[in-house]
């Protein structure tokens, strides 16, 4: 219900850290978040505070996530089902 | 680059094909689903996601937008602290919400003054600047409660006080799940809040209600794979709690800013507007805070704001139902002729997160298939001897 | 749609947003002040067309005239000032009703009592400043103080006068035509929001005012019969120029979410506030309609000028959903409402 912005950090001291939006930097708080920050980390910012660390290695894991609810849902891999798709637009194409 | 963006749209086609195959497969029509939380709405809106959805598929938005179930006497509070003279601040979407006399920006055309801030620590900053007491008008639900927790814990100025509306989101669930009429067969929770909460903190709900539950991101790609996940945990009849979010949400949560806001905070009772007494709805400052909060600190006159009777308008308004996820905007006879965003009469419309700004902001018909269809958001259909509520054609 | 009833009526911030409100007190209120009987005649824009200017027939030119009051604040802004917001903003609604070459402009000016002089002074190099790169002069104008309290700072108005051979409206868009934006959107109403909430950015996003009179002209110049309709996106943003045209021309117009042109800053600092670039104020922009085979050659005199480098081809007007615009998202399609009273950072 709140607008989390996700962000990677920059620069950090006590309390705050400076974070990169992919295209403007802003100081934020960090003593909310449960884990240390580094630079190179990414965060979850809500109205001027960090409250997540999110890893890096998150990112691939989300993806994953979503491969692999695919590959469960249909029994194939994403692979398979854009061939499945090329197929079907081929088999539209002729008839 | 944005790595953290996930919007590839094959992907999301596999999901929106995998959803149909699911929804199918379920055999009813409409499987109805909730989510709670106001910015999940405003991310289905923006990415045009209702329209990619499977037309079996209902996703309601439930009572997840915090300005638009403020209740009004916690409006009032605040308008009538501002117009007894005390510096109000706030954030951008409350001060349009109106009360039972007017909004905080009547307040402010009437002489007010009450600034908008993008951050509580700004107001904190704010009364260190200036000499007069400034009162920080707290809403938003328990992602933005931690963030005033944490300006409250961090030696704040000697006129600096908060008068809390924070909400709490997870009472509301169960709170849905009893209403008559409600057909929800699963929830999407919200899954900023659950970055704080955890996971877990669905679990007893799921074991009581056996309704599933799905934390979910808000990336047009984790509402999709969210909503798969729980179409299909409804398909094979699991009543578990699933976190399709884990990159911000683990199942014990963010235990610093937990402890952090239970310090500072504590829940009551209260009604939440439109809806229903919400146990453990709102969150107020504990007693060893007295000295931070404004209910405290001033004697705020709402009597004197109801000189004028409550207009008949917000007799007829239905946010409540609205917000319950029983009755869609369509419904409302204010909808789009007295009650627009300019001059709204029920919440719904003020924030702008509240389903009825969000149908009119996207011209009435979220659901666009084809521009001139009237498809839109479906209502929940009512049960055999309550009123009844039609389906919702706009 | 019924009338809006309202039992104490007071003018509100949203009646000066741009958007629906500000219409709305124009129509019932200005225009009917203002209404000529018998109707004005055929060589006459006037109020009611309610375009960037007005204009009358002089022989076989048009005068153009236009009209328009700065109240911003802060008074400066990364990127510019009230002074460059008042040159530009006149001369970019005379160069909207094609009228590029500006025949003179008036400023007049009203100062709170104890206004700096410094500020003044700035101001005024600003306009000047802004008058040279739109080859405009200020040819005449008003001063008045008014005591503490009684009005907020400085306001400026400036009234510009043009002549033009042929006019360019805003009403005129054909099912076809593809539109045009002459460069980045969001970044004036970005950068004022920013600032006026504190949002503390580290480096600070810049306005885009300017006066783009010259910008226009190489559109003109290149072909000015395919340039079917034009509007400057100001308050309101794009989404409330669309809309206007859109409705005002009776046809639809779909746009490219992918094909709109933002700055990574813009961007990144309206992922912040919650708020969508296209309805957020532009001073240094317009949109146009261009005949569908023209587009390409407008689209390159554009970006050959120093101000249109990042302009781009935004969507296409159709004959299906009058009055409607419509953005395809890439994942579905939703409809870009009229925005209206003051936008808001959102928070959750």
């Amino acid at each position: 219900m709140c607008l989390g912005v996700p962000g990677r950090v920059v620069e950090v001291d006590e309390m705050t850290a400076v974070v990169d939006f992919w295209g403007a930097k802003r100081r934020v708080r960090i003593d909310l978040c449960d884990e240390p920050v580094q630079p190179g980390d990414y965060v979850l910012n809500h109205v001027g505070f960090a409250i997540r660390r999110i890893p890096a290695e998150d990112v691939q894991t989300t993806i994953e996530l979503y491969e692999q609810l695919l590959r469960e849902s249909t029994g194939q891999g994403p692979e398979d089902l854009m061939a499945a798709d090329v197929r079907a637009e081929i088999e539209a194409g002729r008839s | 680059m944005n790595p953290l963006e996930f919007r590839d749209p094959v992907r999301a086609r596999q999901l929106t094909d995998a959803l149909e195959r699911t929804v199918n497969a379920i055999g009813r029509n409409p499987v109805s689903v909730m989510h709670v939380c106001g910015s999940h709405e405003q991310a289905i809106a923006r990415f045009g996601l209702r329209a990619t959805l499977p037309r079996a598929l209902n996703v309601i938005m439930g009572p997840g937008c915090p300005v638009c179930i403020t209740d009004m006497p916690e409006i009032d509070e605040g308008v009538a602290l501002a117009l007894q003279g005390v510096r109000v601040a706030t954030y951008g979407d409350m001060v349009r919400v109106p009360g039972s006399a007017g909004s905080l920006a009547d307040a402010r055309a009437a002489g007010a003054t009450v600034d908008i801030v993008y951050s509580v620590a700004q107001a904190a900053d704010l009364a260190r600047e200036v000499k007069e007491e400034v009162v920080f008008f707290g809403t938003g639900f328990e992602t933005t409660a931690v963030a005033t927790a944490a300006v409250l814990l961090d030696d704040p100025p000697p006129n600096f006080s908060v008068l809390s509306a924070h909400k709490f989101i997870p009472p509301v669930m169960e709170i849905v799940s009893e209403m008559p009429g409600s057909r929800v067969e699963g929830f999407l929770a919200a899954g900023h809040a659950a970055t704080i909460t955890g996971s877990g903190i669905f679990e007893p709900f799921v074991e009581r209600h056996h309704i599933p539950v799905v934390v979910a991101g808000f990336e047009p790609l984790d509402i999709l794979a969210a909503l798969l996940r729980l179409t299909e945990m409804i398909r094979d009849g699991q009543a578990a709690v699933s976190n399709m979010f884990p990159r911000c949400v683990t199942r014990d949560g963010n235990r610093v800013a937990q402890e952090q806001l239970w310090k500072v905070f504590r829940p009551i009772g209260g009604r939440w507007r439109g809806i229903a007494h919400i146990p453990n709805g709102n969150l107020r400052l504990r007693d060893e805070f007295a000295h931070l909060d404004a209910r405290k600190r001033f004697t705020i006159d709402v009597g004197a704001l109801w000189h004028r009777a409550p207009s008949s308008l917000v007799r007829q308004c239905i946010c409540g139902n609205i917000m319950a996820g029983i009755a869609s905007p369509g419904d409302c006879p204010l909808f789009g002729r007295e009650c627009v965003p300019e001059s709204p009469v029920g919440a719904c419309m003020v924030s702008s997160e509240g389903t009825c700004k969000i149908w009119h902001q996207y011209g009435g018909v979220p659901d666009l298939r084809a521009p001139s269809s009237n498809d839109c958001l479906r209502c929940v259909p009512a049960s055999p001897g309550t009123t009844d509520v039609k389906g919702g054609v706009a | 749609m019924s009338a809006v009833v309202q039992t104490d009526e007071r003018i509100l911030l949203q009646h000066g947003a741009g958007g629906r409100a500000m219409r709305r007190l124009i129509e019932e209120s200005f225009h009917t002040a203002f209404t000529f009987t018998p109707e004005l005649s055929a060589g006459i824009i006037g109020l009611a067309a309610m375009d960037d200017g007005a204009a009358v027939r002089v022989g076989d030119q048009w005068l153009v005239m236009t009209t328009d009051s700065h109240v911003i604040q802060p008074l400066f802004f990364p990127g510019g000032d009230i002074g460059r917001l008042a040159i530009s903003g006149t001369v970019n609604d005379l160069a909207m009703m094609g009228a590029t070459d500006v025949l003179g402009l008036t400023c007049s000016v009203v100062m709170e009592e104890g206004f700096s002089r410094t500020d003044l002074e700035r101001i005024l190099a600003s306009m000047r400043q802004a008058c040279d790169e739109a080859h405009a002069r200020v040819l005449t104008g008003d001063t008045k103080v008014m005591g503490k309290g009684e009005i907020d700072g400085i306001v400026i108005n400036t009234t510009g006068v043009a002549m033009t051979p042929s006019l360019v409206r805003d009403c005129t868009l054909g099912a076809g035509d593809r539109i045009i934006v002459t460069g980045t959107i969001g970044d004036h109403g970005m950068a004022v929001m920013a600032m006026r909430h504190g949002l503390a950015l580290d480096a600070p996003l810049a306005s885009d005012v300017a006066p783009i009179n010259g910008l226009i002209h190489a559109a003109l110049a290149w072909d000015r019969r395919v340039i079917t309709a034009m509007k400057d996106p100001t308050r309101g943003g794009v989404a409330s120029a669309l809309h206007e045209m859109a409705s005002k021309s009776h046809v639809g117009i779909l746009l490219e979410e992918s094909a709109l042109p933002v700055r990574p800053e813009t961007r990144a600092v309206s992922e912040l506030v919650g708020i969508d670039p296209l309805l957020i104020a532009n001073e240094g922009k317009a949109v146009l309609g261009v005949k569908a085979a023209f587009a390409a050659g407008v689209l390159n005199a554009l970006r050959a000028h120093p101000l249109g480098r990042d302009a781009a081809i935004i969507g296409t007007c159709t004959g299906e959903y009058p009055g409607m615009v419509v953005l395809d998202t890439g994942f579905g399609r939703r409809l870009i409402a009229e925005p209206e009273g003051e936008l808001l950072p959102r928070i959750c």
